[in-house]
This record gives C-alpha cells, sequence and structure tokens, in this order.
C-alpha cells in the first residue's frame, strides 16, 4: 500500500520535473528576477545603491528599501540562495526533461522504417502520385536510380505485385535538440569547476619587481607555485594622439631562480603558465619610485651603447667621439605651448616623457634639445648621431588579473557543441520517405509519401524534383 | 568620402519607408516596384560607405573592420536588416513587408542622427582591439536583424488577427506601436530642444533623456506629456482596426506570416548564441572573465531566454499564432533594450555605459 503511494508520489515529481511548462515558467522567472541585478549595481558600495534606489523610488523611502533588499540578497542577487536555487532548478528540469524524452527519441532514431500497408498512402503527410509505362521492373529500376542520384539510401521491400522503397535521411538530427541541452549543462558545469577549483586575483607588479603570490579581493595573498617578474611596462600611444594604442608588459617567469619563459603581454593576448593567466589589467606609477633614464646612443658611424643606469644630471659618453651628454631636465609629460612656443609639462602620468640633454664637445657645451620617447625623430643630432629615449624605468608598476579557471575548457566545450546543437536542430531535419510501386495493367502506379518532422515545404519540393527527373528520364 | 554614400543611403531608405507605405496604401504595383528599387539603390549605397569606411581606416593608420562603436554597429544592423528583407521579398515575391521592415532602419538611422553620436573613425581602445569582438558584432547585428524581421512580421501578424478592440493582442500592439512613436518622438522634442545648448552632442540623450517631456522641471509640461502620450495610445487603440483592414486587403495569407517570423527565429537564435559565444570569448581573454553578470550581458540572456520560450511554446507546447507572436515582438523589444536601454536608461543610473 504504502508503496504504491511512493511510486505515485516519485512519479508525481518525475512529471513535475519533466514538464515543458516548468522549463517555461523557470525561463520566465529567471528572466524577471534577472531585470533586479541589471538594476541595482552587484557587489557595489552602498551609497551607490541608495542613491540608485532613491532615484527610483523617492529619498524617504531609499534607506529602509536598501536595507529589505539587502536581506533579499539583491546586492548580489547572482550568486543569492534563491537565484542560485533556480538555476539548479532550471538544471534539474533540463536533465528530467531530456531523459523523460530522450528514450523515445531514440526509438524512432533507432526503429527502421517500416513499409506503408496502405495503397493509397492514406495519411502521409506528403503524397505524389504518378502513372508510369512499363513493367514493374524496368519502373523499379528507374525509381532506384533517381533515389540514388538524390543520395539517398533505400531499402527495397518485394511484394507479390508490389515493390516499396524505404529511406530516410537525417534522423539524427532529432537528437540536436538534446545536444543543446547537454552543452547548458556542461557549460553550468564548467562554470561550477571554475567556482569551486580557481581563483581570481590581482597583483600590482612594479617593474623589475619579482613576485610568488597574488591577491585576492579581500588582498589576503593566493601562493601562484613560481615566480613572476615584471621586466617592464610601457604605454603604445597612437600617433601624435594622447590615446592609448597598447598597454605592454614583459613578463617573465622564474621557477627556481631560472627563468622558463618570456612574454610582452598586451589586453587581448595573456600569458598563461601552469594554468594560471595573467591579464593585462591597469597599471600606474609607484608612489615615490627612483627611477633611471635608460637610453640607446648610436654614433654616426653605427658604434652602439645603451645606458641602462641614467639618473637625473648624470653624464653619459658618445661612443666613438670626443662629444658628452648630459641629462639636465625631465617631463613626464611635455607640451609646446602653441602662443609663446615655450616648453611645458601637462600630466603627471608618463604619458609623453620627455629628456633635457645638453651636449658637449671635450667640456664645452654645443647645445641643448629635448628628446621625446614618442617621438623618435627627435633624437637625432645634428652631427648624425642617435640618442634614443628608450625608457624611464622603475617607476611604474603593472596591473595584473591573476585567474585560474580549470572549468574554462568545459565551458568553451560547451559552447562548441550548443552552437553544433542549434545548427543541428534548426537546420537538419529528418526526412522520410516511402515510394511504392505497382503493377497495373501494362503501367506501373508509383506512388512518393514522404514525412518531415521541420521545413516540410522543402522536402515536398524535392519530392516534386524526383518526380520531375523520374517523368523525365523517360522522354 | 564614405559619408556622402552613408547620406545618400540613409536618404533612399527614408524614402523607400515612405514609398512602401505609399504602397500599402494605394496598391499600385509600379510603386511597389519602385520602393525596392529605391530600397537596393540605397542598400548598393551603403555597402560601398562600408567598404570606404573600412579602406578609410586603414588610410588613418587606424586599420580595422567598420563595427566597433555605436555608430557603425547601428549602420551594420540597418544593412543586415535590409540585406534579410531583400531576400525574404525576392522569395516571397510581395513589397508589404517593406512597410513594417523599413520603418525599423529608418528608426535606426533617425537615432543616429537625432542622438548626434560620433560618426568619426576613432583609434580603438587597447581593450577592443581582438578580433572576438568583430566576430562578436558582426554575428550579434546579424541575428539582430533577423529578429527583427520576425519583430516585423509578427506584429504584422498581430495586426491582422485582431478581431475587435477589447482583445489582448490588440491591446498589446497598439501599445506597443504607440510606445514606439511616444519614444521616437520624445527623442525628437529633445533633440530639438538641447542642439542649440548642448556643446557635446552625444550628451543630447544621455544627460537629457526626456528632459523636454516627461523629466521636465515643469509640472504642466510634464502632465501634457504624458496625456498626450494617453491620448495617442488611445487613438491607435480607437483607430487601430483600420491598418488590420488595410493589411487585409493585401490578402497575406497568417500562415506565411508565422512561417517567416519562426524562420527568421530560427535563424537569428543560433546567431545570438554565437553571438553571446564569441562575446564571452572576447571577455575572457582580455580580462579572464567569460561572464560576468553585467547588466549587458543578462539582458541578452533575458533575450536568449525570451525567443527560447518562443520556441519550446512552439514545438513542444503546439503554441501558434499570437501566444508566439506575441513572443517575437517581445523578444525584439529586448533587443533593443539589451542593445540601447542598457546603454541609455541604466548607465543613466550608474557610472558605466558609454554612448561612444
Amino acid at each position: 500500500m504504502t508503496k504504491k503511494e511512493d511510486t505515485g508520489f516519485i512519479d508525481r515529481v518525475w512529471n513535475f520535473f519533466a514538464s515543458v511548462k516548468l522549463a517555461i515558467v523557470l525561463l520566465i522567472t529567471i528572466s524577471l528576477t534577472s531585470i533586479i541585478g541589471t538594476v541595482i549595481e552587484q557587489q557595489a558600495a552602498p551609497e551607490e545603491n541608495i542613491k540608485v534606489i532613491s532615484r527610483l523610488f523617492g529619498e524617504s523611502i531609499a534607506p529602509t528599501l536598501y536595507n529589505i533588499f539587502l536581506k533579499m540578497g539583491f546586492m548580489d542577487m547572482y550568486h543569492s540562495w534563491w537565484f542560485v536555487a533556480l538555476l539548479l532548478l532550471f538544471c534539474c528540469n533540463l536533465i528530467i526533461c531530456s531523459f523523460d524524452r530522450l528514450p523515445r527519441i531514440l526509438k524512432i532514431i533507432r526503429e527502421p522504417m517500416v513499409p506503408i500497408k496502405d495503397e493509397s498512402f492514406k495519411g502521409v503527410a506528403i503524397k505524389r502520385e504518378l502513372r508510369l509505362k512499363g513493367n514493374l521492373i524496368k519502373v523499379s529500376n528507374e525509381t532506384a536510380h533517381v533515389l540514388k542520384s538524390f543520395r539517398y539510401n533505400f531499402a527495397e521491400i518485394k511484394e507479390e505485385k508490389n515493390i516499396q522503397f524505404l529511406t530516410q535521411k537525417g534522423r539524427y538530427s532529432r537528437l540536436g535538440v538534446y545536444i543543446t541541452h547537454f552543452s547548458i549543462l556542461l557549460i553550468l558545469t564548467g562554470a561550477l569547476i571554475g567556482g569551486l577549483f580557481g581563483f581570481k586575483g590581482f597583483l600590482n607588479l612594479p617593474e623589475g619587481e619579482t613576485s610568488t603570490v597574488a591577491y585576492s579581493r579581500n588582498g589576503n595573498p593566493i601562493p601562484l607555485g613560481f615566480a613572476i617578474r615584471c621586466n617592464s611596462f610601457d604605454v603604445e600611444y597612437y600617433k601624435n594622439m594622447d590615446m592609448p594604442k597598447a598597454y605592454k608588459s614583459d613578463l617573465s617567469i622564474i621557477v627556481d631562480g631560472k627563468e622558463v619563459e618570456r612574454k610582452t603581454i598586451v589586453v587581448n593576448d595573456p600569458l598563461t603558465y601552469n594554468g594560471i593567466t595573467f591579464y593585462q589589467s591597469s597599471y600606474g606609477m609607484v608612489p615615490g619610485a627612483d627611477g633611471k633614464f635608460i637610453l640607446k646612443v648610436v654614433s654616426k658611424n653605427g658604434i652602439e651603447k645603451v645606458y641602462d643606469n641614467l639618473k637625473l644630471g648624470d653624464s653619459f659618453d658618445i661612443p666613438g667621439t670626443s662629444m658628452s651628454a648630459k641629462i639636465l631636465d625631465f617631463s613626464p609629460a611635455l607640451a609646446i605651448n602653441d602662443k609663446t612656443g615655450k616648453p611645458y609639462t601637462y600630466s603627471d602620468e608618463l604619458v609623453n616623457p620627455a629628456i633635457y640633454i645638453g651636449v658637449y664637445d671635450k667640456g664645452a657645451e654645443k647645445y641643448r634639445g629635448w628628446i621625446l620617447k614618442r617621438y623618435p625623430e627627435t633624437s637625432n643630432l645634428p652631427e648624425g648621431h642617435k640618442i634614443e629615449f628608450v625608457d624611464y624605468w622603475g617607476v611604474k608598476y603593472t596591473g595584473l588579473q591573476v585567474r585560474n579557471d580549470p572549468g574554462v575548457w568545459v565551458v568553451y566545450i560547451g559552447c562548441i557543441t550548443i552552437t553544433l546543437g542549434l545548427i543541428i536542430a534548426f537546420f537538419i531535419n529528418h526526412k522520410r520517405l516511402w515510394v511504392r510501386l505497382s503493377e497495373e495493367g501494362g503501367s506501373t502506379r508509383v506512388i512518393f509519401g514522404g514525412s518531415a518532422n521541420k521545413n516540410k515545404l522543402a522536402f515536398e519540393r524535392e519530392i516534386e524534383r524526383m518526380v520531375r527527373v523520374l517523368e523525365g528520364g523517360r522522354k | 568620402m564614405s559619408s556622402t554614400f552613408f547620406g545618400i543611403s540613409t536618404l533612399s531608405y527614408i524614402a523607400a519607408m515612405a514609398i512602401y507605405i505609399s504602397y500599402l496604401a494605394f496598391k499600385k504595383k509600379g510603386i511597389g516596384i519602385f520602393a525596392t528599387s529605391v530600397t537596393v539603390f540605397g542598400f548598393i549605397n551603403q555597402t560601398i560607405a562600408l567598404l570606404l569606411r573600412w579602406s578609410e581606416s586603414y588610410r588613418l593608420g587606424i586599420g580595422r573592420a567598420p563595427l566597433t562603436n555605436l555608430y557603425e554597429s547601428l549602420i551594420f544592423f540597418v544593412w543586415t536588416l535590409i540585406l534579410i528583407y531583400l531576400i525574404i521579398e525576392f522569395k516571397y515575391k510581395t513589397h508589404v513587408f517593406g512597410a513594417f521592415v523599413t520603418p525599423i532602419a529608418g528608426l535606426a538611422l533617425a537615432f543616429i542622427e537625432l542622438s548626434g553620436m560620433s560618426k568619426n573613425i576613432e583609434p580603438l581602445v587597447p581593450a577592443l582591439q581582438s578580433n572576438w569582438l568583430i566576430a562578436h558584432v558582426m554575428i550579434s547585428f546579424l541575428g539582430y536583424a533577423a529578429f527583427g524581421v520576425s519583430f516585423a512580421t509578427g506584429l504584422m501578424y498581430l495586426i491582422l488577427r485582431s478581431d475587435n478592440r477589447r482583445q489582448g493582442i490588440y491591446i498589446f500592439w497598439t501599445i506597443c506601436v504607440s510606445i514606439f512613436i511616444i519614444i521616437l518622438a520624445a527623442f525628437g522634442i529633445d533633440y530639438i530642444h538641447y542642439k542649440a545648448v548642448s556643446s557635446g552632442q552625444e550628451m543630447i540623450i544621455k544627460e537629457h533623456l526626456f528632459e523636454s517631456t516627461f523629466k521636465n522641471p515643469s509640472l504642466a509640461i510634464d502632465t501634457v506629456s504624458w496625456l498626450v502620450s494617453a491620448g495617442l495610445i488611445f487613438i491607435l487603440w480607437r483607430y487601430g482596426l483600420a491598418l488590420k483592414r488595410l493589411l487585409h486587403s493585401f490578402s497575406l495569407s497568417v500562415e506565411i506570416l508565422d512561417e517567416i517570423t519562426y524562420k527568421t527565429i530560427a535563424i537569428g537564435f543560433p546567431l545570438l548564441t554565437l553571438g553571446v559565444i564569441t562575446g564571452a570569448v572576447w571577455a575572457n581573454t582580455a580580462w579572464g572573465v567569460y561572464w560576468s553578470w553585467d547588466p549587458k550581458e543578462t539582458w541578452s540572456l533575458i533575450t536568449w531566454f525570451i525567443y527560447a520560450v518562443y520556441l519550446h511554446g512552439r514545438f513542444v507546447r503546439g503554441w501558434r499564432g499570437k501566444k508566439v507572436a506575441v513572443l517575437s515582438v517581445l523578444g525584439f523589444v529586448a533587443v533593443i533594450f539589451t542593445y540601447l536601454g542598457v546603454n541609455l536608461l541604466l548607465s543613466g543610473l550608474h557610472s558605466y555605459g558609454s554612448m561612444k
């Protein structure tokens, strides 16, 4: 007695989860509740959202509403228990719904086609009938030929006075929907793997420094298992504009004191080592840092020398000559006043770094001038020598996002399969075709019967073309 | 150079819209052919303009496909919408849909002009320099254009299937159409009002949205705006059936409308999916997060869900006709909201989003 009730209960639960009605209700519920999180800024500072709420509902009730919303998890709603519960319910629905239907679909796919008993193909969705001269054998050979030319592999069933050709195409396309459903689960699984076993961190790494940890959002160190060094950071600008073209960090991975990998990363091109990926995310100036000027000096006859440890006021030689130069001044962002023609510094950031150089021959000053990092044409000296301002090094840090997401490949595979699933589901149809031939008084009666699970019109047209080829071949 | 061709195409599409609508009114075959010719002419010009803009960006040393800012994406949306429309017109051999599809193109183009968004070819900030982004924009807008067509045919379906003014679907579509007209008119008034005072052009819509009408400091103008809107809804509700009679006279079959709605959604849905995926891949290569529940992502998911409901309702629950036509209209409203509403309305509340 109890046992019977049990199965009844389980059946009811099963049917509840297997229903498409539930799927539709869930889709709508998730959609509607999701809207909340697009209006209220997620994981934001309380003031931000109190401002939003007072704009929407008025200032007087904003604090009260904020507290209510906070309790309901609206401030981080996509991670709140009820939203996660909705997603879980959605997954259960997807799984059970698919299991509920899959056996039936597999049966349809596996089942061999059976000949249609009814002589005039009653109840078949698409039907086309014609009469051809010639006996059964002749017409059946011709029909077989036409079917082959349309790339249909058929089974031939012979009866006393008639022959039936059975053929179908695209039966596996019925699985497209389930591939799509499965892919959604795969993507969610990937997200779960990433959430459970991965980490999100950041790291602000000054030029020349090395770190063995990244930091979580609350500032806790996360060990990397290797060391990472920032060799240099640089911003590349568009020509004649202060608009950044690329943020570049030259990074090295160091294991046991040895450099094992080196890469210059830019936004959209990160560095991955040992499953941990470093993304270019921001940059800044290290407060109170002591920078070094890196200059590349090339003399007229091609002798090259790189100075990588110069300070303001330092002198250096131009190799192969009796000349020397001295760094007299530095500007992080040099501009020329349009009216007076005088140079001035327009920003504290390293937007347009420039050095003011004095050039000397045997101790006597020859001339002075600005050399700008972003404008290589300023590095040419009148004598044909070149002083290139390579970098003002050691004052910037690169801001890196540090991520470990072991689930991302599962997500990507899910993305590929969901695309395939949808293409199969929408653009391939399961077509079934029966052709019945029977000899009736010197001529042969041919009936085409077809059914398709979608895009019937196209199949009808294909059958029409077959009929025309079959008729045309006789003329 | 490209702007001349863009100008010609904009004028052509707006002319085509008027001609298609007069075709609807007069039903002369010649007018229909004329409308199509003008559309094709506009389309050719727009194609040339897109290619020119592409090559211009290389000349400027920026070098990228014209698919990276709001202006370019809206232009591309119009281009694909017209392309899909022309294919449908060719396939179904009727000019009637034109009167419903070209206004969507006209609306997008008018929006470009009214918002005063930047049309310059600007260099890209580092985060936007990604082929995934180009793929994302292209695929998404192909999808949006397909949904645009399904919206038009879905709306026509609803109009044709309305019998009386008390019917739910009749009230639904008259309100939808009214809101479209009201929003566009309010944009227009804002534009005229603030054109003179606003220095930064793109600020008109972002900062003064509806300030000349619904959000006006003067209570009187405020009230009048709401009353006029209510009046418009009422007028449309009162005389909407005339539109039905007009459409009816073309002996359009509702089955064909239903079929086109489905087919365009069947094209749009995989494209939307792929658009979301390429966007996620781009986000992952740029920041290491493929999904962060930001409002744009969330709204694209909501759009995806609405069309998923359409498909399940249609295939599994056997919904046909009115119910799914309503969903096709709602789906496109969500598309527009994902694309513009998130930037315009939600970014007014928050600090992110930019009309650039």
